[in-house]
């Protein structure tokens, strides 16, 4: 994530490889990895993993079983694009770092990764406006800080890696209890290599006022990253994380393979947004899942940018007793990329209230899928759920498709289905144009317009930068 | 002194090339000055500006549009809106989500030279001094485009966007279509006030009345894709008094 001053500095930016262009994840530098498992995965790359991490025989145990369900899983291609089945997961390298231990100052962090994250503009961010960042490079964080203030009220947060070495027993009272192994393939294949990632626990009562940020960055080729997320909120809580995503571009295929588990306890509010701008030949595969304890909430705020292909259903198991979920998701498919995103809500329990907006824009051959999944089962009663879909084609030949899938039993709840497909008409782009603006600007204004009433209630700083996106994609698809 | 010169067009629609709409059309509007186009409907009148600020369902297969002598048909829509050309629409498009504030903003962010960027409290400014004298409220602009307005604020809007961008040539097409009696104030007004040694302006509309508050240097009667009759605001008031069919039995005749 860099802000529009940190492009402009780009020319200033010593050695970028190239042949690249100016967009602004689209960079990389030569890194030498220390530590590097290799192309292919076989049960040593779990091993090697897992010793190079050091890790309890617990840990290795619960990767080995996973190493087995993801060879069991078949892909699930018999409902989801046959496009899975290009990815090769005998080219890919599963494990690369120069180290296990993120830095504590910017100073530290060696140079060839610094300048990349100076170039994304993060250090910046988080002197500005974060309670804590951390940084990963490939397979591990190069950095990680939260800042005193945060620090002195308890607050937790370390990569995943050092949070199972110095709080085995709370990151493993939840770990894998939120999204099971057996999830789906790709679950399945992160329990089995996950590495970096972040936890943070928050202490009962404790409001944490800035928000805590992650920024994943894939910086080799034929590079798979699969960190784990875990974020507890105890009692009362609040705490909001950011994440945000880049590659470079490569010609071959690169795979994201995260694990995201929220746990917001009676009373707790987790906020939690990602911003990704993945280059598009980048298989971003990831499963998110939050449980809301009694009066708890959780909202996702989900802005899917890039990729080749992006499959992700942010999800809230309303366990507790009017416990609220909530997702909010922003898809742009450009040429050559297909967002295959939507939400999950399944209602445990009486009175609780889920809420999914959806917003998705295809672009020339752009395809965007919206999939949804409500469950309400039959013996609860005061159950809601609110879905809306909306839809908006810039070219003729941009696809969109929608599969809302609303189970509800019983007759004591309320539940409303939205959906509406819009296309930007050559007269409105025409009108535009004649008070001055570029196709290119005016189509970027139109796909701001249509996603504005989502994007005002993001943070500031989130909104500059998802609007800044959109106008790079809109720029690149008029020819 | 600037000058839009249209020198014998010929205009069709895109798809349909052969059937040309506007046929050998002469018109030279200096700044400065007001000129009034009237005539029946289907006469090729809101094709003509649409041409002119080259809207891509309208095709040019003959004759120049040109600004200070310099030819404007190889620009891009957004180009010629650059060069001056602003153009009022009979139907204005709506923008949802985009507030007219933003909008605006964009508009005049895309005038500046690359790498410039808009002063945003000098452009607020502006702004608001423009909404003052058009008498606008102050709430209006953050709503958005158009959207879900009535007939007299999307021409409130226009003219607004107008008096924002300051052109040199607008062309106003049947703005007064379908308006009450203080909508079309809200337009007489709008233009009056700008009305100046800067400002070209071709007004496109079937009846006379919008004439009785802004005043015209010269009018023009169209009529099957030309001009046929030209005169000053007398000629408005004799077609008003005897109808087109007048104009249509004096050519009859010739």
């Amino acid at each position: 994530m860099a802000d529009t001053e940190i492009l402009g500095t780009d020319s200033a930016v010593e050695n970028p490889a190239v042949g690249i262009d100016q967009s602004v994840g689209d960079f990389t530098y030569d890194v030498k990895y220390e530590f590097d498992a290799g192309s292919g995965l076989n049960e040593g790359t779990v091993r090697y993993i897992s010793s190079v991490k050091k890790e309890a025989p617990w840990i290795l145990d619960f990767r080995l079983k996973a190493y087995q369900t993801f060879l069991d899983k078949p892909m699930p291609t018999h409902w989801a694009t046959k496009d899975l089945e290009s990815i090769d997961f005998s080219k890919i390298r599963y494990y690369l770092s120069q180290g296990q231990k993120p830095k504590r100052t910017w100073d530290e962090v060696p140079d060839d990764i610094k300048k990349t994250f100076e170039r994304l503009g993060i250090p910046e961010q988080e002197r500005k406006f974060l309670a804590g960042v951390e940084a990963q490079f490939d397979s591990e964080a190069a950095y990680s800080n939260v800042k005193d203030i945060v620090a002195k009220q308890g607050v937790i947060f370390l990569t995943s890696s050092e949070a199972l070495r110095e709080h085995p027993e709370l990151f493993r009272k939840w770990f894998g209890k939120v999204i099971p192994t057996s999830d789906n393939k790709f679950s399945a294949l992160n329990s089995a290599v996950f590495s970096g990632g972040s936890f943070i626990y928050v202490p009962k009562g404790v409001k944490v006022a800035m928000p805590l940020q992650a920024y994943f960055r894939i910086n080799a080729e034929n590079f798979g990253q699969f960190e784990r997320t875990l974020i507890i909120a105890d009692e009362g809580a609040e705490v909001t994380y950011m994440e945000g995503c880049t590659a470079p571009k490569f010609s071959t295929s690169t795979l994201h393979s995260a694990v995201v588990e929220l746990v917001a306890l009676k009373g707790a509010k987790i906020q939690y947004i990602t911003v990704q701008n993945w280059a598009n030949n980048v298989f971003n595969l990831v499963t998110k899942r939050g449980l809301a304890m009694e009066d708890a909430e959780i909202k996702w705020i989900d802005c899917n940018i890039g990729s080749r292909l992006t499959m992700k259903y942010p999800g809230v198991i309303l366990k507790g007793r009017r416990a609220r979920g909530e997702v909010i998701s922003i898809a742009l498919a450009n040429d050559g990329q297909h967002q295959d995103t939507g939400a999950k809500m399944i209602h445990a329990a009486d009175e609780t209230t889920s809420s999914i907006v959806a917003k998705s824009i295809s672009v020339g051959q752009g395809r965007s899928t919206y999939r949804g999944q409500v469950h309400i089962p039959k013996h609860l009663k005061g159950c809601k759920n609110n879905t809306e879909c909306d839809a908006l084609l810039i070219n003729s030949n941009s696809r969109t498709d929608t599969y809302p899938a609303i189970t509800v039993r019983g007759d004591r709840h309320a539940v409303q289905h939205e959906a509406s497909v819009s296309k930007v008409s050559e007269e409105m782009i025409f009108y535009m144009q004649q008070r001055g603006l570029t196709e290119a600007q005016a189509m970027s204004l139109a796909v701001n317009g249509f996603v504005n009433d989502l994007v005002s209630q993001f943070p500031m700083e989130y909104s500059v930068e998802l609007k800044r996106l959109i106008d790079l994609e809109m720029e690149g698809s008029v020819g | 002194m600037h000058t839009l010169e249209i020198r014998d067009l010929f205009v069709a629609l895109t798809d349909q090339p052969d059937k040309p709409i506007v046929k050998g059309l002469n018109l030279t509007i200096k700044a400065g000055e007001i000129h009034a186009i009237m005539g029946p409907n289907g006469t090729g009148k809101s094709t003509l500006s649409k041409a002119i600020a080259g809207h891509p369902g309208y095709a040019i297969t003959g004759g120049d549009v040109l600004i200070d002598g310099k030819s404007i048909l190889e620009m891009e829509p957004d180009e010629r809106a650059r060069a001056g050309i602003f153009l009022a629409f009979q139907y204005p498009s709506e923008i949802p989500g985009v507030s007219i504030a933003n909008f605006l903003r964009a508009a005049v962010q895309a005038r500046l030279a690359e790498g410039e960027e808009l002063d945003a409290t000098a452009y607020y400014k502006r702004l608001y001094g423009k909404m003052d004298m058009l008498k606008i409220d102050r709430k209006f602009t953050s709503r958005a485009v158009n959207d879900g307005f009535s007939g007299g604020e999307k021409k409130r809007c226009e003219i607004l966007q107008m008096a924002m961008l300051e052109p040199t040539f607008a062309l106003m097409d049947e703005t007064d279509s379908g308006l009450d009696i203080d909508a079309l104030r809200i337009v007489a007004d709008g233009v009056n006030t700008m009305r100046g040694p800067k400002l070209g302006v071709l007004l496109i509309t079937h009846y006379q009345r919008l004439l009785d508050y802004i005043v015209p240097d010269q009018v023009h009667v169209m009529y099957d894709g030309r001009i046929v009759k030209t005169g000053d605001k007398g000629l408005a008031l004799e077609l008003e008094a005897k109808g087109y069919d007048w104009v249509k039995k004096e050519l009859a005749a010739v």
